[in-house]
């Protein structure tokens, strides 16, 4: 686990499934729910076992989520927002189906 | 930000890209445009520093140093901002060509930029750390924990455990208790005669006096912290707890199984080249047993098979942070000559001290290769150890397709889907091309790599069909 130094009190608010979680300008949104106590953060396409980051540095693809709608973003890349929305990724990333536009 | 002011931020030719934003990419791009020369570097973070300096101008200004050595980082960065160098954050390269093009996505928006030449410094990336229970969420790199601390000041609490071998582990140590964090113990998992190897080596690093002095005082201050610090430690697992994260870790150490409660484990296992651009250009690879990786091969400036692509720090060999800025300049005067910009005799006479100082910076570098060099154990895992994380494919499975005639990586992906998934090989390349090479008898070099394509980033549909390539032909002076 990974804690903050009490200096450090969180001033933006991020959602995780709806959840709010603290954050700080600067944090990736990786960070910001490891410090919140958030491991796993996806599960797998191939056996759904969970996942959390692995690298923190946009190499192992390992903590893909859901960010304000937008499906498989490396949480480690990602700088935080005050009321970003974000989600786990279950299983295999969402097709984006427009079903008005089907026959 | 938005897209529009990303786009018309951007200038349609450079004189010289530099990938990457570290020690090598800054100092290559400072010395370029110092002397003249249009440059525009590309860099995927947030802030400059690469990830051995990631985030020293927010620490410096909370005065935050971590160490004398990262503060050297923040020199780079202001030598950066006043020679009139271009940085591009937060853009994710993804394509670079033969004549100089590159491809990068900043927030959602493509660009293609033209440069004359193209400096790749895309450093290391740590080398997996293939054990039992790797994939579960709480089994992360010590270099990931770094950044946590450099980026969010995150310091480690609870039962974090770290295992493994490597300048880094203790460096990370050393600064997270500084920092306030608590440590539940190391797990050292160095062969132990990695130490009489290293001794044959002691008389070229005794010229890098400095550096010996500062791993011996990273070490005492660990041990008088208080931390266990447990050697000749193997058999590393980590095992879930009943939500499918990490609870328990367990290894043999002084011939006894012991196993211990874990919040998180941090595994570090040496670094190595990050080499998805140099391969997905074809440059020829060549296998460096010592370090036990691939590294592209280019001359004593970094120039390659491609003439207009040149490579610097240790994307091309791992040299460390201070030689790789070294590098760096080499690379900027050889790609100014090149360009017409500085004569031969110039590029000579700037060269020289720095050559100097490059022979000073690697002088340490064969003991440290020797006594780190990695466990044979984590080199090849065993059994149902997962090799690629990504498709989840298993050391057995890769065993299995090499008896079934697979003789190569590429071979194995048809096979097993090894490699296929989103990080392009990035983790799994060296675990497969060393668990093909001992299953086959062979030598890695004969087995070779993963043949890497552009994009090497994942890319949307609508990224690429909406790829702004700037109109002005005219490059900025």
């Amino acid at each position: 686990m990974f804690a903050r130094p009490h200096s450090d009190t969180p001033h933006l608010t991020i959602t995780v499934d709806g959840q709010p979680v603290g954050a700080r300008e600067g944090d990736s949104v990786a960070a910001a729910l490891l410090a919140a106590g958030v491991v796993a953060m996806r599960s797998t396409p191939v056996s759904q076992s969970k996942r959390g980051p692995y690298c923190m540095m946009g190499v192992c693809f390992d903590c893909l989520m859901i960010i304000d709608g937008v499906p498989s973003r490396q949480a480690c890349m990602v700088s935080v927002r005050d009321g970003m929305r974000i989600e786990r990724q279950r299983g295999p990333r969402p097709l984006e189906v427009d079903t008005e536009d089907s026959p | 930000m938005s897209a529009e002011r990303i786009a018309t931020d951007v200038p349609a030719r450079a004189d010289i890209v530099v990938i990457g934003g570290g020690p090598a990419g800054l100092a290559a791009a400072t010395e370029a445009a110092r002397r003249g020369a249009a440059v525009v570097l590309l860099d995927e973070q947030p802030a400059l520093g690469g990830q051995v300096y990631r985030a020293v101008e927010a620490n410096r200004a909370r005065g935050k140093t971590l160490d004398a050595d990262y503060a050297e980082g923040g020199r780079l960065v202001d030598a950066f901002r006043a020679s009139g160098a271009l940085a591009i954050h937060e853009a994710s390269v993804w394509l670079v060509e033969p004549d100089g093009t590159v491809g990068f996505s900043r927030a959602g928006a493509a660009t293609l930029m033209k440069a004359e030449r193209v400096i790749v410094a895309t450093g290391a990336v740590e080398r997996a750390m293939p054990i039992p229970g790797w994939t579960l969420p709480g089994v992360m790199t010590v270099g990931a924990a770094q950044i946590l601390l450099k980026t969010a000041g995150l310091v480690p609490q609870g039962r974090v455990w770290i295992a493994g071998s490597g300048p880094l582990l203790r460096l990370y140590a050393v600064q997270a208790l500084a920092a306030g964090g608590q440590l539940a113990g190391i797990i050292d998992t160095t062969p132990p005669g990695n130490r009489r190897a290293a001794l044959r080596h002691m008389g070229g690093a005794m010229g890098a006096l400095g550096e010996l002095r500062k791993g011996l005082a990273w070490t005492q201050a660990i041990r008088q912290a208080g931390v266990p610090w447990i050697t000749g430690a193997h058999d590393l697992r980590a095992e879930a707890d009943d939500d499918g994260a990490l609870g328990t870790i367990s290894f043999t150490a002084d011939g006894a199984r012991r196993s211990e409660p874990a919040d998180t484990l941090l595994l570090h296992n040496g670094v190595v080249p990050n080499v998805q651009i140099t391969r997905a250009l074809d440059i020829e690879h060549d296998w460096n047993q010592t370090q036990r990786a691939f590294r592209p091969r280019c001359d004593a400036w970094g120039s390659t098979s491609v003439p207009a692509v040149m490579i610097a720090g240790d994307g091309a060999g791992i040299v460390g942070a201070a030689a790789s800025a070294i590098a760096g300049r080499l690379a900027a005067l050889e790609s100014l000559r090149a360009l017409g910009r500085l004569d031969q005799a110039a590029r000579d006479d700037a060269a020289a001290p720095l050559r100097r100082a490059l022979a000073r910076a690697l002088a340490i570098r064969p003991f440290l290769d020797a006594l780190f060099a990695p466990s044979p154990e984590y080199l090849v895992p065993a059994g149902e150890t997962i090799v690629c994380r990504c498709e989840e494919v298993t050391a057995s499975a890769l065993r299995q397709a090499v008896s079934l005639g697979c003789l190569g990586p590429n071979q194995l992906k048809s096979f097993t889907r090894c490699g296929m998934g989103p990080c392009q090989g990035r983790i799994c390349g060296l675990t497969v091309a060393e668990v093909i090479a001992s299953a086959r008898g062979a030598s890695v070099a004969d087995v070779g790599y993963y043949r890497l394509r552009f994009p090497i980033k994942p890319l949307t549909l609508g990224e690429l069909a909406a790829v702004h390539a700037p109109a002005d032909p005219t490059a900025p002076r």
